[in-house]
């Protein structure tokens, strides 16, 4: 059984469908990636999953963990819904560290107040987490004395954290400089193959292709292809994926 | 024919200290309580709660658009009047300055709190954090190193603002210098010295909150 079920996932606002009627099921340990043009509604489908949007229809569960939304409102598990976004993790495009605190308390905050951890344990725990981000140097650093790239690491850091079950990617490497870029990529790429379950909202084709088991096309708030990343990005069947991939490869030179 | 100054006349150490002391004391004091209930009501103010939002606004209206020497004079004759109880001399002096403070500061503190990146608070919902525990952790310290420097600006303006006191009998600086000066009839010598006692108390004081803010300043640059 799938570890993750989507149904008919509706965002409107106002008069826009930002997503109409998305439905998916990922399984423990997969990867999917996530791909499509500026508002097509991939990092709201992410907010409406964890919650951050409140989805104006949708059934969504996470292992054990189900929620249900009509009308804009929770009608199922009202109470159930921080137990929802616990199963979950996020790591944003803007990092959005808190800029007043050190990498590590950065990390140890939220496991000191939503896990209740003792204060100790948080810092040991956030501490283990920056070492294996490569980052253990930093960890008394602020966020605005660290690179971009740095600053990706210690929000996945931060996120890992929670011990969630899911992790989702808003297009986490958008804002790095180029050269950035890789060093992100690589602990995603590690992330996936220690068997997380991943949802990657994110415009790094290669990236998607290599370590996705799933890539999801999104146009127009709806899921248009769906399947195994080499067949998507090799044999497009809608116009609309064939347009996006040739924009994409345009862009790149190729 | 210039004028002959005089400046004898000011060589009071004991009245000036004893003012010294009144304005530091009113100055602190309904600094620090306005700033306290001004960062209550900026809770409300930022609040989901409609009637108390409406309520704070009232008060901020209020307080803001009238002149603290009419609050001051209020307070100390009418107040007690209205409600028909005594309050001591002292705290119905202060009661106007306090809560002009707290208008001013109240705004300060909606203002930054609002000036703090929204994402922030996604942040800590995505990481399951409370309304209160984003608050306290993640928001109110930002904002309060951000609304830093308009708080010394306004407690500068409230430090002045303490010779209005004189008009309610406190004796003060303000109330020294014109108590001094219709004994001596040297208004220029008095009131120079007064004025330069107030630069004396409250730049140096603006002065090491400038100096901190910097401080904070060049570790999170």
């Amino acid at each position: 059984m799938s570890f993750i079920t989507v149904r008919n996932l509706t965002k409107t606002f106002g008069d826009f469908h930002a997503l109409d009627d998305v439905s998916l099921e990922l399984e423990e340990g997969k990867t999917a990636a996530i791909i499509g043009s500026s508002g097509s509604g991939k990092s709201t489908f992410l907010r409406c999953l964890n919650l951050l949007e409140t989805p104006t229809r949708a059934d969504l569960r996470i292992g054990p963990q189900e929620v249900r939304f009509e009308s804009d409102r929770q009608v199922r598990g009202p109470k159930d819904a921080l137990a929802f976004r616990r199963e979950m993790a996020m790591v944003f495009q803007s990092f959005d560290l808190f800029p007043h605190m050190t990498a590590l308390q950065n990390v140890a905050l939220a496991p000191a107040l939503v896990r209740k951890m003792s204060r100790g344990r948080a810092q040991a725990l956030a501490a283990q987490l920056l070492d294996r981000m490569g980052l253990g140097e930093r960890a008394g650093h602020f966020p605005g004395q660290l690179s971009g790239g740095q600053q990706q690491r210690v929000a996945i850091a931060r996120a890992l954290a929670m011990e969630p079950k899911v992790l989702l990617f808003d297009e986490a490497t958008s804002a790095l400089d180029p050269e950035l870029v890789g060093e992100v990529l690589d602990v995603m790429r590690a992330l996936a193959k220690e068997g997380r379950t991943m949802l990657v909202v994110t415009h790094e084709l290669h990236f998607a292709r290599e370590v996705a088991d799933v890539l999801i096309y999104f146009d127009k708030g709806r899921i248009a292809e769906m399947g195994p990343p080499a067949e998507l990005l090799g044999n497009p069947r809608t116009d609309r994926l064939k347009a996006f991939l040739t924009r994409y490869n345009h862009m790149l030179g190729h | 024919m210039g004028y002959e100054y005089d400046w004898s006349v000011v060589l009071r150490p004991d009245a000036w200290f004893e003012a010294i002391y009144i304005t530091l004391l009113y100055g602190i004091g309904t600094t620090l309580v306005g700033l306290l209930l001004g960062l209550f009501l900026g809770l409300v103010l930022i609040s989901s709660f409609a009637p108390g939002r409406w309520a704070v606004q009232l008060f901020i209206g209020v307080f803001r658009c009238t002149p603290a020497l009419i609050q001051i004079v209020w307070f100390y004759y009418a107040f007690p009047i209205v409600l028909g109880v005594n309050f001591p001399a002292w705290l119905a002096a202060g009661c106007g300055l306090t809560f002009y403070m707290a208008a001013f500061s109240a705004e300060i503190f909606r203002g930054g709190v609002q000036s703090i990146d929204r994402r922030q608070w996604s942040a800590c919902r995505s990481l399951c954090m409370s309304y209160w525990q984003t608050m306290r952790h993640v928001i109110l310290p930002q904002t309060l190193r951000r609304m830093t420097p308009a708080i010394v600006n306004q407690a500068i303006i409230q430090f002045k603002n303490t010779s209005l006191l004189s008009v309610v009998a406190v004796h003060d600086l303000m109330y020294t210098a014109n108590a001094l000066t219709s004994e001596t009839y040297r208004p220029l010598e008095v009131l120079t010295f007064a004025a330069l006692i107030y630069i004396a108390v409250i730049w140096p004081m603006a002065s090491l909150t400038n100096f901190f803010e910097r401080r904070a300043h060049r570790r999170l640059a």
